[in-house]
């Protein structure tokens, strides 16, 4: 898988990050970092493997990224001459857009109706599974390398054995009358 | 060339529609062949595992439409191996309405009294059990108490989970590890297997051809990782076929059978139904869960407990009320959602950006334990329509496994669209009464409408025009084909419609046995449940 992703180009690498991290944002991996806008605290979409995830065998879109790339920053190109922005030609022109600016481009291609939803929506899709299931590694695995985004979520720990229990679940207390109609059985009527 | 194998019936797919006919017919002394397109998991194949190509991927699929996208189960026990287990029957009123043709839509034999001997047979089976305020979990106590706040009723739902086992882990969407989840692998597959019949995984039925007296199924192979790729290709000759592929392959598989068959009823195809779902995700304020509701933990917390249970365990069913009209009947139910499916669609509440990714929705991201969502199954308008099938399959695939397109449209009418409204602000209503939480539907703007509850593509009922199933579930103007899965529920059902599916399975199979006697083979109906068994994990449950 990680050899999928090393087939990109640093260029279409940073055009990815840049899109991974609009819709979860991250703070900058180092100081000169440029894909990563650091709009948020914490790991985001990038950091917890969104262009692995993109990349990665399983996920079937790997060889569309090269694509949707030129594609981003053809758009990030139209949407700078609209609004009036020069963009830094040293880095990919998705990359150097503004956060808020990355957002609003980002919402227009995903808005109702638009005829690349259907390309752009997969895109942001990978992005936050990377964030919130990390799906590129096992869970356990994740969980143990301190990922970003579970972390961030809360997911516990399993048991030593890598499952999940939950002995205490429940207030064990009558909290609600039950439909008057409720059967024996405990169905609707 | 090797001569193409026979048998008495096919089966096509191995959910609630095809496991149930499977075991009755072999059972009853038929040579029975069970073709399932997803691999067949056990046991310790169930992982706790997100990564792609763990059973989260393995055992699902997520089939994305124009305006309607499906989740259901791929794999040997269908839907009952990655579904909920809420087996609520559904109420007397879903079987009376209307819908938009303005007819009753269930055929006129079949009525919720006629349905509970079907009910209690599969309650039998499995078995379902009523759930008490000791099961239920941290979540659906929430949302239980913030219901009786809002001075409305609440229920534990009956489920099929054996409790002495369960471990509350919320990984019962990428199978039970634990078998406490009572899937089609402890009862009825085990229950057919051990009659003789035969279940072949990665199977997957393309179209029928016929054959003198009978059918020819024609299948591919798929790859046990990537199910894009086709290994190789059959067929098997039958009597009779059941077709179960789910309300989002069954249509598929009919429709690219009409070169051979001919003209497949109008109603195949048509008519789908989401089962009027639609979620709502609140993010509840911990110390109002306190003072308002009055509940804590033994920790000392007040809840923070998302990732604690089994799905759904508490229901209030206020507006399952046959004195109100039609798409203003719903149940509420609390659920669980894994991250990934249960977080994109999300939306931050008051948002000033975007309401499903950016900065806030992280924000909201980082409260997740504190997330309630809730599920509304309500009345839609049937509008679904399949558009011709894809080459193979019921959709194309994209990724390796789980994610696919295919061509089902779904433009919600004003009445769905109503439906969904109101149920929303009863939503709004409960949890946010008192600042007990912010709540937000979840987006249709993204990808259009979801269902775990595919319905009604191929029904049954009386009107020829309407439904491309008679009361028995004969698929019209082809005798010998049978539909018995969640295509052939006529409508929405307003609760989760597994046991309805089920018991619908169950009332076919005496007229399925009489279709297969009259071809000749010795079959009798036996009445009897399957045996139960205590673990998926036993050496019958090895591949054919």
């Amino acid at each position: 898988m990680p050899s999928e992703a090393t087939r990109l180009t640093v260029s279409e690498v940073m055009t990815l990050e840049a899109f991974a991290d609009t819709i979860i944002p991250g703070e900058r991996r180092y100081a000169t970092d440029r894909a990563v806008a650091g709009a948020a605290d914490g790991g985001g979409a990038v950091a917890a493997g969104a262009v692995d995830l993109m990349a990665s065998e399983e996920g079937g879109i790997g060889g569309l990224l090269p694509t949707l790339v030129i594609g981003l920053n053809d758009h990030a190109q139209a949407y700078a001459e609209k609004h009036d922005r020069t963009l830094d030609d040293s880095v990919p022109a998705f990359v150097a857009l503004d956060f808020d600016d990355r957002t609003a481009l980002a919402a227009a291609l995903m808005a109702p109706g638009t005829d690349e939803q259907d390309l752009w929506v997969p895109l942001a899709m990978f992005s936050v599974m990377a964030w919130d299931t990390g799906a590129s590694v096992h869970t356990t695995e994740a969980l143990a390398a301190g990922h970003p985004g579970l972390t961030t979520m809360g997911f516990t720990e399993p048991d030593a054995d890598g499952l999940w229990r939950f002995p205490d679940f429940s207030y064990r207390r009558v909290l609600a009358s039950p439909h008057p109609h409720t059967t024996p059985s405990g169905d609707p009527a | 060339m090797t001569a193409i194998e026979t048998t008495d019936v096919v089966v096509i797919g191995s959910g609630f529609g095809g496991a149930i006919p499977a075991y009755r017919l072999a059972a009853g002394g038929a040579r029975v062949v069970v073709l399932e397109r997803g691999p067949w998991l056990t046991g310790e194949d169930f992982e706790h595992d997100f990564k792609f190509g763990s059973s989260s991927t393995r055992a699902f699929e997520f089939t994305m439409g124009d305006g309607m996208n499906i989740l259901g189960g791929n794999c040997v026990g269908g839907g009952s191996v990655v579904y909920f287990a809420a087996m609520p029957r559904a109420p007397r009123y879903a079987f009376e309405r209307l819908g938009g043709a303005g007819r009753r839509m269930w055929p006129a034999a079949i009525d919720r009294p006629a349905l509970d001997p079907w009910y209690d047979k599969v309650a039998e089976s499995l078995p379902i059990s009523r759930q008490d305020w000791n099961d239920v979990t941290y979540s659906g106590g929430l949302f239980a108490a913030a219901c009786a706040h809002a001075g409305r009723t609440a229920n534990p739902v009956p489920a099929a989970i054996d409790r002495a086992k369960c471990t509350n882990c919320n990984w019962m969407m990428s199978g039970c590890r634990f078998d406490a989840k009572r899937s089609l692998l402890l009862n009825y597959l085990p229950g057919a297997l051990a009659h003789g019949a035969q279940i072949r995984a990665l199977h997957e039925v393309q179209r029928l051809s016929r054959i003198d007296g009978g059918y020819r199924v024609h299948f591919n192979t798929v790859h046990d990782v990537d199910y894009r790729e086709v290994t190789g290709s059959g067929a098997i000759d039958c009597k009779v076929v059941i077709v179960a592929a789910g309300a989002a392959a069954t249509p598929a598989i009919l429709q690219r059978s009409e070169e051979d068959l001919g003209t497949m009823p109008a109603a195949v195809g048509r008519y789908f139904s989401g089962n009027g779902e639609r979620l709502n995700t609140a993010v509840v304020d911990e110390n109002r869960v306190r003072e308002v509701l009055g509940l804590s933990r033994p920790d000392g917390r007040a809840y923070e407990a998302y990732q604690i249970g089994k799905g759904p365990v508490c229901a209030t069913w206020d507006w399952l009320d046959e004195n109100l009209p039609e798409f203003h009947r719903y149940s509420l139910e609390q659920l669980y959602f894994p991250p990934g499916f249960g977080t994109i669609l999300a939306q931050v509440r008051d948002a000033t950006g975007p309401t499903w990714f950016g900065a806030e929705k992280k924000e909201m991201l980082r409260r997740w334990q504190s997330w309630l969502t809730v599920f509304i199954m309500s009345e839609d308008d049937n509008e679904g329509v399949f558009g011709p099938p894809p080459e193979t399959g019921n959709a194309d695939r994209i990724s390796q496994q789980m994610l696919s397109r295919g061509p089902l449209r779904y433009d919600p009418t004003a009445n769905t669209r109503a439906a969904w409204a109101r149920a929303d602000a009863d939503v709004r209503d409960i949890l946010e009464r008192d600042g007990l939480a912010k709540v937000m539907p979840w987006s249709d703007e993204v990808i259009g409408a979801y269902t775990v509850h595919p319905l009604s593509s191929c029904r049954i009922g009386d009107d020829p025009e309407t439904s491309a199933l008679d009361d028995t579930h004969e698929l019209r103007d082809h005798p010998g084909i049978f539909v018995t899965d969640g295509s052939s529920v006529p409508g929405a059902l307003t609760v989760n419609p597994a046991f309805t599916i089920a018991a619908l399975a169950e009332r076919a199979v005496p007229g399925i046995v009489e279709a297969v006697a009259r071809r000749g083979v010795p079959v009798r109906y036996v009445a009897e449940p399957p045996e139960a068994v205590s673990s998926s994990r036993r050496p019958l449950l090895t591949q054919a």
